[in-house]
């Protein structure tokens, strides 16, 4: 048992945490979050050309060839930069819609009666007819309701193994700005990292990102589904409360546009609303017990 | 990543889970919470057996898995816990091994391992419980002993215990994590009172220790005068980073038992409930999975389970106290009932927010040890 990162897992996400730093870095995020509602196709292709979309389709089917472990820590890093559009549908259509693996189509799906990008994309899985706009809370997820019954996919899924990593993501993310902030500013005389209520927010904030990595890890080397249940209610909680609690260590400047806190938040509440909710992993993971 | 066990792993645990299935029907029944003799002899009886059927030093001797499996592997089975053996196997063991001599070591480790002496750990006192480092038990050296004098608070064990692990200040100007020397203290030595003190759940767990002018052969020294501070913080690291780990798979039956009660009483039918004990399982899968981390980086690194003991713990203290609370819930109006089973638990579980160093000062270990945040008040 090694259940630790390999080298070759190592450059991987090192790669695409380089690859995103140089297409997606904090000026284009500003543009992005500027200009609501418009996908950046050139940004999309970038990720084809990178092999985002067909990380995990065979290599003679033109793909890279590897699996979910990888297509984990691609979706984590997708979630720390804040990765705008339809990551998961277009990824899980790499293998069966034409375009979507080489980052030229872009896919969206239906998902819990919301659908993320309907304008933007290319091809809707699922029935998106009668589609209404809502006014989304988060600037870089447009979203349409789609009326009629709620319908979600299983519970320990895939595509909820992928929004958990990128969960995962957002949260490792958050706990370092609320560190880098309570390492900085000062207050009294002091950097408020020094104080141990703030102290105590940011051990916390470590506590559920190391939690949530080793549950969404585990997930992806066993894919088996109560696995990834208990990885997508760990990510779910490290990133909405951590997000919560960054906002809380930066203080007013938290509460501010310009601050990214309220960027990860609103986003890790769209991910959390993804295939039913924790709702659906809880009462799934209750069965299995009784099972 | 990789969460397979090697070949002789798994023959190692085919070998244990048959061996468990043979003996576990012949033990006798375990003796009552509060017959401390009864449970010592139990205890130590278990621990003979494990050792004549060659498990006794998995806790110091095996790799990290191979010690994952016996925990999960007995556990499993429902065999007893380390019990009286807690503090011999799990600290002074592991810490002996580490820093003692080779004749200290041959002392002490083997009378552990074959089940004949009980440890207990001398580190917390009335003024010196989370700011252990305030320790104001002292020793001077007489000749060939070091004559010590204080008191020890919130010592488990101490009634039925050969061996004390004792933390003493040996140089009282000294900056005070500098003048504390780690010794090994016979129980049986004049000068000792032990006074049982009751807990909230009404067991004499643990005692408040005495001593007056004990003395302590300077050979019972591990590590070097005034060097006790490191020693004691290997043991610590023993402590939060692998003393829980049996407890994890202990709590998810648990878990499953509850819910076996609940169908059976109706509370199953409430979604609330439901919802809760499903969140619950996620937290001992992923508390498993991150001991399975832990262990695998410290096999990669040989070394000793450091700061990120303290996540553990942290996450899992809060873990057991939400299980037996859920637990009260499934029974209703009997879990005002000592007598019904997860009553006593429920209480006990309010230790672990505070024995092994508290939730808050596990939270200043990993904010100013992993995450490097300055040190303050």
């Amino acid at each position: 048992m090694r259940f630790q990162l390999t080298d070759d897992q190592e450059a991987l996400r090192t790669g695409v945490r380089e690859l995103l730093d140089r297409c997606f870095g904090p000026e284009v995020l500003r543009t992005a979050v500027g200009a609501p509602g418009r996908l950046d196709r050139t940004l999309w292709r970038t990720l084809g050309d990178a092999g985002f979309f067909a990380l995990r389709l065979p290599e003679a089917d033109g793909g890279v060839g590897r699996g979910l472990a990888e297509a984990v820590l691609a979706f984590e890093e997708a979630g720390r930069a804040l990765l705008p559009g339809p990551l998961v549908a277009t990824h899980l259509a790499a293998g069966d819609v034409p375009g979507a693996a080489t980052g030229e189509a872009v896919v969206t799906a239906v998902d819990g009666g919301v659908v993320e990008w309907l304008g933007a994309a290319d091809v809707v899985r699922g029935d998106a007819s009668g589609a209404v706009p809502l006014h989304s809370v988060d600037p870089l997820t447009p979203l349409h309701r789609v009326p009629g019954p709620v319908a979600f996919g299983p519970a320990g899924g895939v595509a909820v193994l992928l929004t958990a990593a990128e969960q995962l993501g957002t949260a490792a993310r958050v706990c370092e700005l609320a560190v880098q902030h309570a390492r900085t500013r000062e207050q009294f005389g002091r950097p408020i990292g020094a104080f141990q209520a703030v102290k105590h927010l940011c051990a916390d904030l470590l506590v559920r990102v190391e939690v949530a990595r080793v549950a969404v890890y585990a997930a992806a080397v066993t894919a088996d589904p109560a696995d990834i249940a208990t990885a997508r209610l760990l990510a779910d909680e490290a990133a909405v409360r951590g997000a919560r609690d960054c906002l809380q260590v930066h203080g007013g400047m938290g509460f501010t546009w310009e601050a990214d806190v309220h960027l990860h938040l609103k986003r890790a509440w769209v991910r959390a609303h993804r295939g039913g909710g924790g709702t659906q992993s809880e009462e799934f993971l209750a069965e299995r017990l009784v099972a | 990543m990789d969460l397979s066990c090697t070949p002789e792993e798994e023959e190692f645990r085919a070998r244990l889970r048959e061996w468990l299935t043979k003996v576990l029907p012949t033990l006798p029944a375990a003796p009552p919470p509060d017959d401390w003799p009864g449970r010592r002899a139990y205890d130590l009886g278990w621990q003979r057996m494990l050792y004549d059927a060659g498990y006794a030093d998995v806790h110091w001797g095996a790799s990290p898995t191979t010690r994952l499996i016996f925990l999960e592997e007995t556990e499993r089975a429902g065999a007893p816990y380390v019990g009286a053996n807690f503090v011999g196997l799990l600290h002074a063991g592991p810490t002996i091994a580490a820093e003692g001599t080779v004749g200290q070591q041959a002392r002490w480790l083997p009378p552990i391992l074959r089940g004949e002496e009980v440890w207990c750990q001398g580190f917390s006192e009335p003024g010196a419980g989370s700011d252990l480092a305030a320790l104001r038990t002292r020793a001077h050296r007489d000749g060939d002993d070091y004559v010590v004098s204080g008191s020890k608070l919130w010592t488990s064990h101490a009634e039925v215990a050969d061996w004390c692990e004792l933390l003493v200040r040996t140089d009282p100007d000294a900056p005070r994590h500098q003048g504390i020397t780690w010794l090994a203290m016979p129980m049986d030595a004049d000068g000792i009172t032990v006074r049982p003190l009751r807990t909230l759940a009404g067991s004499a767990e643990f005692a408040e220790v005495f001593l007056d002018e004990v003395r302590v052969p300077a050979v019972n020294r591990v590590g070097e005068e005034n060097d006790g501070w490191r020693v004691t913080m290997v043991t610590l690291s023993f402590e939060r980073g692998t003393a829980f780990v049996g407890e994890v798979v202990a709590c998810r039956r648990t878990l499953t038992e509850l819910t076996r009660t609940a169908r059976e009483n109706g509370r199953w039918d409430d979604p609330v409930l439901r919802r809760r004990v499903g969140r619950l399982d996620a937290e001992f899968r992923a508390l498993w999975r991150l001991i399975q981390w832990n262990v695998s980086e410290a096999e990669t690194t040989g070394g000793v389970p450091g700061a990120r003991g303290s996540v553990f713990k942290l996450r899992y203290a809060h873990a057991r106290q939400e299980l037996y609370d859920t637990a009260a819930e499934v029974l209703g109006p009997d879990c005002l009932d000592l007598d019904r089973p997860w009553v006593l638990d429920r209480l006990s579980a309010l230790s672990y927010t505070i024995a092994a160093g508290t939730s808050q000062i596990q939270r200043n270990i990993v904010a100013e040890r992993i995450l490097g945040l300055p040190k303050g008040r």
